[in-house]
């Protein structure tokens, strides 16, 4: 049976985020475990956002691949603990970067909410040319994980996907 | 109906009523960057809430589900706070001029997010281990919220004397609304009791303080008022949520389990 399970595991690494289609749900930590259920494989995803519309495309795809190589699953939502930008993996910020988005930092330890919103934001480097000289156009990008940034040297809009 | 149910209910009416008011702005934003940034706020929100009605329904039991929780329960069902069900409409937009004012918008986001950190911070050790895993979840979700609004709210008071106004207008339009975060409901309290809930009133000094300075930063007045206190919370609500509800539950009540 664990073979099933390691079976299933190579299958979901071709699955990609359906909004950043160059990353795999492993990379970005959103599939979280595969295990053996009672009579069928159990597949734990945690969800990135709550509101996340591209949540159940995500679960309707990891049941399609499954399905189609004859494996009877069950998608699982799991909340807690939630989901964190710092579980990306560096090799997915680096496809992040590569494919024009400027990946998250990590997020400051120890740090209060308000004192959180008063920060001044960290410099983000453009993914086009590396310059840290960039400002915010607005917090929220084309998704809600993403603010609109514009690099004053390349002149490049790009998209920074947030820590979270 | 269960304390822990109304207490869930609270907190996801709040989320889907501010967020169905704030998704009026899809299409119609005053720049496409804020069209946008609404627009993803109002899906945190609608978000949020869904996990909330879902736990709620789970709770309940029997044939609950988040769609009947959301779609077809009454205007006096609902349980969340005055404040989020008023139109985007300051006290200083003329009717004939145009329906929403950004500036009231931008005020309302900035004074319930700034609660709501403090309330999904605390939420967090909740003894309703779902409530906390939803909580640990928003919390990420509304200090981008805050981040914005108060951003926002800093800019549109220090900015020109038209936006300043609006923004003035909109502080004095709103605040008073707050007073009901401040006076627990039955609910409430009974959360409290149980370790569910949070007991907002103590967060109080915090939030003032956060009010306080950013009104500063954003040159504007905070006004003095007796108050009044609306009581969203327990079901008295304004007019103005039942045709926010007739938008919202019309489509699954016309189609009672459509789907697509």
């Amino acid at each position: 049976m664990s073979s099933t399970v390691d079976k299933v595991w190579a299958i979901l690494e071709h699955l990609t985020d359906p909004e950043i289609p160059v990353v795999t749900l492993r990379e970005l930590g959103i599939l979280r475990d595969v295990r053996e259920g009672a009579d069928e494989i159990e597949v734990v995803i945690t969800p990135t956002y709550s509101g996340c519309p591209a949540m159940g495309q995500i679960e309707d795809d990891v049941r399609a691949s499954l399905e189609q190589a004859g494996i009877a699953a069950r998608v699982l939502t799991q909340l807690a603990p939630a989901w964190t930008t710092d579980w990306m993996t560096d090799e997915a910020k680096e496809k992040l970067r590569q494919y024009g988005i400027a990946p998250p930092h990590t997020l400051p330890k120890g740090v209060s909410v308000v004192q959180f919103v008063k920060r001044k934001p960290e410099p983000v480097a453009c993914p086009q040319c590396g310059s840290t000289h960039t400002v915010v156009t607005s917090q929220f990008g084309s998704t809600a994980c993403k603010a609109l940034y514009r690099c004053l040297d390349c002149q490049e809009p790009f998209d920074y996907f947030k820590p979270y | 109906m269960s304390t822990l149910n109304d207490y869930l209910l609270h907190l996801a009416d709040n989320a889907v009523v501010l967020g169905q008011r704030n998704a009026e702005w899809c299409g119609h934003g005053p720049v496409l960057e804020e069209d946008l940034a609404l627009a993803n706020v109002s899906l945190d929100h609608i978000g949020q809430a869904r996990l909330l009605y879902q736990h709620a329904a789970a709770v309940i039991g029997g044939d609950a589900s988040e769609d009947k929780l959301a779609y077809f329960r009454e205007p006096h069902e609902f349980r969340n706070y005055t404040l989020l069900e008023l139109p985007h409409r300051g006290p200083l937009v003329g009717y004939a001029a145009a329906d929403r004012d950004y500036a009231t918008t931008i005020v309302r986001n900035f004074l319930y997010s700034a609660l709501m950190v403090m309330v999904w911070d605390k939420l967090q050790s909740s003894s309703d281990e779902t409530l906390a895993a939803i909580a640990a979840k928003s919390l990420k979700e509304t200090s981008y919220h805050l981040h914005h609004a108060r951003d926002w709210l800093i800019r549109l008071g220090d900015g020109t004397e038209e936006s300043h106004a609006r923004a003035q207008a909109a502080v004095n339009h709103l605040l008073p609304y707050t007073e009901e975060f401040w006076t627990s409901s039955e609910a409430e309290r009974a959360a409290v009791a149980a370790g569910v809930g949070v007991d907002v009133p103590a967060l109080r000094a915090d939030w003032d303080a956060l009010v306080n300075e950013t009104l500063a930063e954003a040159t504007l007045t905070r006004p003095d008022f007796q108050g009044y206190i609306t009581e969203g919370k327990v079901g008295l609500h304004s007019e103005h949520l039942s045709f926010l509800l007739g938008e919202m539950q019309g489509l699954a009540r016309a189609h009672p389990n459509a789907s697509w």
